[in-house]
């Protein structure tokens, strides 16, 4: 016999789901388990190292500390939703040309937060940068790669933005 | 020739072989793996450091017909972890000897029943008094291990040390301490385990070694080698905190799946993981050092001790890496090191980047700018003045045979880091400012590959084969978790045999498929493990000219033609080769003489600290490293291995601090175990010096380990030379630099 829980409507990359687990629960478990949408990871499971970052109408949070309820109605995107068919979006590419990932664990939430910074600030310095990522915590790279990479693609959306006007 | 003059693929930077899959989000960690019908396990832990178990009770509040229970009864085999000594039970039987060692599994269906499992297994103890230090174990009042709580001892001699004392002109002392560090890979560790009385043992894991693992699973379950197959899943980080570590926990996975008759999923969480797997061991080094007059190195004194915790895993080796590495780059006549690894009643202390060397030059290096100030010397010009040359030999007699350029890196860190301007600008600024500013250095080498005959006793097979479907595959155990392993060896493949880079893939780590090519550790992958597939690569090249006529030179489509040629005769197309020792290489392992390592990578660091008198808070403002590691075969990933390996050294100089409370972990969160972040690493420089090195795969030598190295000295001389005051102890977090100013007056006339 099991409990049964009310439905909970979001969409998740652009896509509507209807999910019915304990209200409860963990935002990145409904992602895991019942959505079956793994690229978002769990590292601490306290709000310390960002790897299960996501955007929840644009909000960069860590999913670890948002009860599924929290998310009624709500525009949620994981790394998931970064790429277009597959092909690496230009934050994507400059993490991978500048080797902004290496174990990989915690670049899901690196790119989410990333993703964030580079939408409300198209050209941020060193220190936005810093500041930007200091929520998300990385074992491997001491940072410079991923702080490079934001950079470059910061630089390269300037280019292709550039192109566009004329 | 490993020494081509040019090449196409070795040297670029090719993106990460599978950059890809972890940039779309869809590369699988154990935790993203389900199989069919899986349970979940979790552990009972010792509550105490030391103690027989009396009586086990399970609370009656908890149906347990629903549970699959494994104790150390229902182990088929030994209850013992294969590592190097027999020493530390799979579970705890009848006895603990430290907190948070596992005494007992659960395995439930749903595995939010497990924590409140966990909780209702009452377990009685007779406690028996535990020890927790180096001094402790040192006594002997309480023996914890073995007949004397000595893990293991070694005594390298070179020359006569004690003829020397009475005549020297200068004789400086001092003692040096390192703290326990944590890994903190940002993926805990994690295995899944099935079980069949047909066809064995599978596990899948986050894991370096699947051979060490499959090593263990054969004793536990006491099957036949090829009943137990051990395959990598995509690692999240590693450091050496998965090298030992998942033999216990695929056994306990396993012993699950067992008891269950269901595959079992364990991966701890951050707080299980930080508690009761393995950090980097605790030291005290004490130097005593003879000089003349000139300040030339005559004697040296080293007295080494680490704290091995409570079971001897990998304290042996580390502690034979941390002699070896004790002596630092310099040439000294007389050398005696005695080293010793003692047991407390701790979680074992284990493999991390670096494996002892850390430890030991933190305090050689610590200690040169002490020597330097007792003789009124710069600590630059001392250490040149003591540098290896090519010719020397070391404290083990290893005559230094290839070139050596301790010099020209030195040189070089003083510029690109501006030293002297730097020093002197320090000198004006800091008596009229709060913030002390000081910038230090650190020399030092890290031995390449296993110690001694380490890499002849391994006997590494490795190779590559062709598929039918034109793939060329690298056959390794060596497996990926960051550093690169899988770039680079495709990078020597590709290059080997003129193909191109996406030609080439990586074999998955499973030791049913993949020969035992030795254990991901000790800076060997590229050095090592890529020499092997440079040689496979040329083998299968000869292969198909004397029996597939392939041409001399050849297209692409030439190649796989005579791959097709080459199978359709001898039903597969594969080449494996065998590790082959440079020539001329001797090692006692009884006298500690020899060749300690086949090659040394060379380094010197620069820090620049800025200690702050209000806040006591002591910050790295900027940062470089000089290397010369053979031939880099990807600049990229070479540079992040340096950067992240500078990062986790800063960690372990200024934040890590483990806090064990009567022997258990007592700040096991990311909340209370800091590393440094984003906002607190600054800028890096990494600048590297090649000479490409014989025997290593397209002239590489180690790299990994090598950058952990440097930044606890560098940064603690950076911080004597702005205070002032000797700093001897890692980590120094602002408590610790409180705790030594609270004398006001001594901190006015900083």
């Amino acid at each position: 016999m099991s409990t049964e829980w009310p439905s909970i409507h979001f969409t998740v990359n652009g896509s509507a789901v209807t999910v019915k687990p304990p209200p409860m629960k963990r935002l990145l478990d409904v992602l895991r388990e019942d959505l079956h949408l793994t690229g978002t990871k769990e590292g601490c499971g306290e709000g310390e190292c960002g790897s299960c970052s996501v955007r929840i109408n644009g909000e960069l949070v860590n999913s670890c500390l948002v009860p599924v309820v929290q998310a009624e109605g709500a525009n949620v995107q994981t790394v998931e939703g970064l790429a277009t068919d597959g092909k690496l979006n230009g934050l994507q590419q400059a993490f991978l040309d500048c080797g902004g990932a290496q174990c990989g664990i915690c670049t899901p939430g690196m790119l989410m937060a990333a993703a964030q910074l580079l939408e409300r600030n198209p050209q941020p310095d060193m220190n936005e940068i810093r500041e930007g990522l200091a929520g998300n915590l990385c074992r491997c790279t001491g940072f410079m790669r991923i702080f490079e990479s934001v950079l470059a693609a910061a630089a390269h959306a300037d280019t292709t933005e550039a192109g566009h006007a004329r | 020739m490993s020494e081509k003059a040019t090449t196409r693929i070795v040297g670029t930077p090719v993106p990460r072989k599978e950059g890809v899959d972890k940039l779309l989000g869809r590369a699988r960690y154990v935790d993203d793996i389900e199989r069919e019908g899986m349970w979940y396990g979790a552990t009972v832990r010792s509550t105490i450091p030391r103690g027989l178990i009396r009586t086990i009770e399970y609370s009656r509040m908890i149906d347990w017909s629903k549970f699959a229970i494994v104790t150390a009864a229902d182990i088929p085999g030994e209850n013992c972890i294969q590592l190097i000594v027999a020493d530390q039970p799979c579970l705890a039987d009848g006895v603990v000897n430290h907190c948070d060692e596992a005494i007992l599994l659960l395995a439930h269906p749903d595995k939010h029943k497990l924590r409140e499992a966990v909780d209702a297994v009452r377990i009685e103890y007779e406690p028996l008094p535990p020890i927790f230090t180096i001094e402790e174990s040192e006594r002997q009042q309480q023996v914890v291990w073995g007949k004397d709580n000595l893990l293991k001892s070694f005594v390298l001699e070179k020359g006569n040390v004690d003829s020397v004392w009475e005549h020297a002109a200068h004789i400086v002392e001092g003692e040096y301490r390192t703290g326990a560090q944590e890994h903190l890979y940002i993926e805990n560790n994690g295995i899944i385990a099935e079980w069949s009385a047909d066809t064995g043992v599978t596990v899948w894991g986050s894991l370096q070694c699947p051979y060490y693992v499959h090593k263990a699973l054969v004793k536990i379950f006491d099957l036949p080698v090829e009943k137990v197959r051990v395959v990598q899943t995509e690692t999240g980080g590693a450091f050496g905190g998965k090298e030992d570590y998942p033999s216990t926990l695929a056994s306990h996975a396993a012993l699950l799946a067992m008891k269950s008759g269901h595959a079992v999923k364990m991966v701890y969480d951050r707080m299980e993981d930080l508690a009761a797997t393995t950090k980097r061991h605790p030291s005290r080094t004490r130097h005593r050092t003879a000089l003349d007059a000139a300040g030339k190195l005559l004697a040296m004194e080293i007295d080494l001790a680490t704290d091995g915790g409570a079971y001897s895993t990998l304290s042996s080796t580390v502690l034979s890496r941390a002699t070896l590495h004790a002596p630092g780059p310099y040439n000294c006549p007389n050398v005696r090191i005695t080293a010793k690894a003692w047991a407390t009643n701790t979680v074992p202390y284990g493999a991390f980047r670096g494996f002892g060397a850390p430890q030991t030059i933190f305090a050689m290096e610590r200690h040169m700018d002490e020597i330097a100030s007792a003789l009124g010397m710069d600590s630059v010009e001392l250490r040149r003045k003591n540098f290896l040359v090519q010719g020397d030999t070391t404290a083990t007699e290893q005559p230094m045979r290839e070139p050596l350029m301790m010099d020209k890196l030195l040189d070089r860190i003083l510029s690109e880091s501006d030293y002297c301007a730097r020093r002197e600008r320090f000198v004006r600024e800091n008596p009229s400012s709060t913030v002390k500013r000081g910038l230090g250095i650190a020399a030092f080498y890290h031995g390449s590959g296993f110690t001694g005959s380490g890499e002849r006793i391994l006997d590494s097979l490795a190779g590559v084969d062709v598929t039918p479907d034109r793939k060329v595959r690298v056959l390794v155990s060596n497996t990926e978790f960051g550093q690169g392993t899988n770039t680079v060896l495709t990078q020597i493949a590709a290059e080997a045999l003129s193909l191109d880079y996406d030609d080439i893939e990586m074999a998955a780590a499973d030791t049913g498929a993949v020969p035992n090519s030795g254990p991901t550790v000790a800076s060997r992958t590229v050095m090592v493990v890529g020499r092997l597939i440079e040689r496979a690569g040329l083998q299968l090249l000869s292969m198909l000219r004397e029996d597939a006529a392939l041409g001399e030179s050849y297209t692409r489509d030439e190649f796989f033609a005579a791959c097709d040629r080459y199978r359709a005769a001898r039903s597969e197309v594969r080449s494996l080769v065998r590790y082959e020792a440079p020539p001329g290489i001797y090692w006692d392992d009884r006298h500690y003489r020899g060749e300690a390592y086949p090659s040394y990578a060379w380094s010197i660091h620069a820090a620049q600290v800025a200690v702050d008198t209000v806040t006591f808070s002591a910050e790295v403002e900027e940062y470089w490293a000089v290397q010369e590691v053979g031939r880099v075969l990807n600049p990229v990933l070479a540079t992040g291995q340096i950067e992240g390996g500078i990062a986790q050294g800063i960690g372990y100089a200024l934040y890590e601090k483990v806090i064990l409370q009567n022997g258990h972990m007592a700040n096991n969160q990311m909340t209370n175990y800091i590393i440094p972040t984003a906002a607190d690493v600054p800028p890096i420089h990494v600048y590297f010096e090649e000479i490409p090195y014989t025997y290593g795969g397209y002239g590489a030598k180690g790299i990994g380990e090598l950058p952990h190295d440097g930044p606890a000295p560098a940064i603690l001389n950076a911080i004597v030379n702005a205070t002032g005051t000797s700093f001897n102890s890692i980590p120094l977090l602002p408590e610790d630099l409180y705790a030594r100013y609270k004398n006001a007056e001594e901190l006015a006339t900083l």
